[in-house]
């Protein structure tokens, strides 16, 4: 059932095939965050009490939700790796890694920046916000664990136990504000169906939101492919790579 | 799947299963503790499950909704009270509701709004005629989670003017 997928186990395969990607993802991401980034903050309407400042909806929540996915994406190449011994699981992992963990810091301060003239305050630990700055800690001791080993395999095994205890994480950052008190407020899109808000102001989130799930893909891709290169830089592949690159450049 | 693959699936599933055991009953254990605030029906009936009520004098938050038409603020200065009732949805407002009042002076936050959520902290005391109030040092807004253009706001008939400050309130501020 799964013999399709097995040439990508190769990491030569691999690495092209994510090659091939790379300008569609580029140019998809350009399309998507222009037409949204500039609808979201010059033409969708303003809230009726928040005034302007509740644009900042259109980065805090794509960028919170990202924060979690690419957490989800990780979690999933380390029980791959761990089940299966899957080897470029550990690379995909490392490169989400930092990806998520800037995502995870957007989403902080951008809420914060939010937080002090809404609610009046920078920060609160209420179940939401704490929940959330326990996922960056955990993406920060990923990435340390990746790059404290000098022996990939035992550092991507170590980084992969962290990932997959704290996915445990993952649905106390989503149903925090549903469980506990919390001065953070519920969601607004995800409610299947019925948004809280109305068409003219969801379709720029929509464009934005998958603008930057394209872009951390392709973010993930390039960092993806110097980590195939960077495990394998003894392998022939890698060697005949860098010297046609090389000779390419001269050449021209 | 070959037998050492289903054994590291086997000891990577149980060690999940563990874990998540584990942290749904220490999340359990200390729900109480993870509430940012006490509802004012919490505040003079106790919580639901487990009947804690806070004492008088401790240092508590408590959220609610402002009830409309219980904001008095003193023309000469910030001093403000007004009564909170618990959120609930849809908004409405009884006169049999658990209402407790809240004290504070100083600004309030741009989206304090009659029937709007906020998050007051301060000392729970109770007041000469026996009620229960809070006397705040700090309140915030509590945003729901709807968003709306101001001109379907105003189609709708909403009110949400900002409060005013005159400059004698401010003058007098400590």
């Amino acid at each position: 059932m799964w013999k399709w997928l097995h040439p990508y186990a190769n990491p030569e395969v691999s690495y092209h095939f994510a090659g091939k990607l790379l300008p569609w993802l580029t140019v998809l991401s350009v399309l998507f965050l222009s037409i949204g980034i500039v609808w979201a903050l010059a033409f969708a309407p303003a809230d009726y009490q928040q005034g302007h400042s509740f644009r900042i909806f259109y980065i805090h929540v794509p960028a919170a939700s990202l924060s979690m996915g690419i957490y989800l994406g990780m979690a999933i190449a380390a029980f791959t790796s761990m089940v299966w011994q899957f080897k470029l699981a550990d690379a995909s992992a490392a490169a989400m890694a930092p990806v998520g963990a800037i995502f995870t810091a957007i989403a902080l301060i951008t809420g914060a920046a939010w937080g002090k003239p809404m609610w009046g305050t920078w920060w609160i630990w209420d179940a939401r916000l704490t929940s959330e700055l326990i996922l960056l800690f955990l993406y920060l001791g990923i990435i340390a664990l990746h790059s404290a080993f000098e022996d990939k395999n035992l550092a991507g095994k170590a980084a992969g136990i962290l990932t997959l205890v704290g996915v445990i994480n993952l649905p106390i950052i989503k149903y925090s504000v549903e469980w506990w008190n919390t001065l953070h407020q519920g969601s607004t899109v995800s409610k299947l169906g019925k948004p809280s808000m109305t068409m003219d102001m969801l379709w720029p989130f929509l464009f934005c939101f998958i603008g930057f799930i394209l872009l951390v893909t392709l973010i993930i891709c390039i960092r993806f492919r110097s980590e195939i290169l960077a495990r394998n830089s003894i392998r022939p592949w890698v060697r005949t790579l860098v010297l046609t690159q090389t000779a390419l450049k001269e050449n021209s | 799947m070959n037998p050492r693959r289903k054994k590291r699936l086997t000891i990577v599933a149980s060690i999940l299963i563990g874990i998540s055991v584990v942290a749904g009953l220490v999340l359990y254990a200390l729900s109480q503790n993870i509430d940012l605030f006490y509802t004012p029906s919490e505040i003079t009936q106790g919580k639901k499950d487990s009947g804690i009520k806070p004492s008088v004098g401790q240092r508590i938050r408590i959220g609610g909704l402002v009830v409309p038409g219980s904001v008095k603020r003193d023309p000469d200065n910030l001093k403000v009270s007004f009564k909170l009732s618990d959120m609930k949805m849809p908004i409405s407002f009884h006169e049999s509701d658990h209402m407790v009042t809240v004290y504070y002076d100083g600004i309030l936050p741009d989206l304090f709004r009659e029937s709007q959520g906020i998050v007051a902290n301060g000392r729970l005391t109770r007041g000469n005629s026996g009620n229960l109030h809070v006397d705040a040092s700090e309140v915030l807004a509590k945003h729901d989670e709807n968003y709306m253009p101001t001109e379907l706001a105003d189609a709708q008939g909403k009110d949400y003017k900002k409060l005013e400050y005159s400059d004698k309130q401010l003058d007098n501020k400590n």
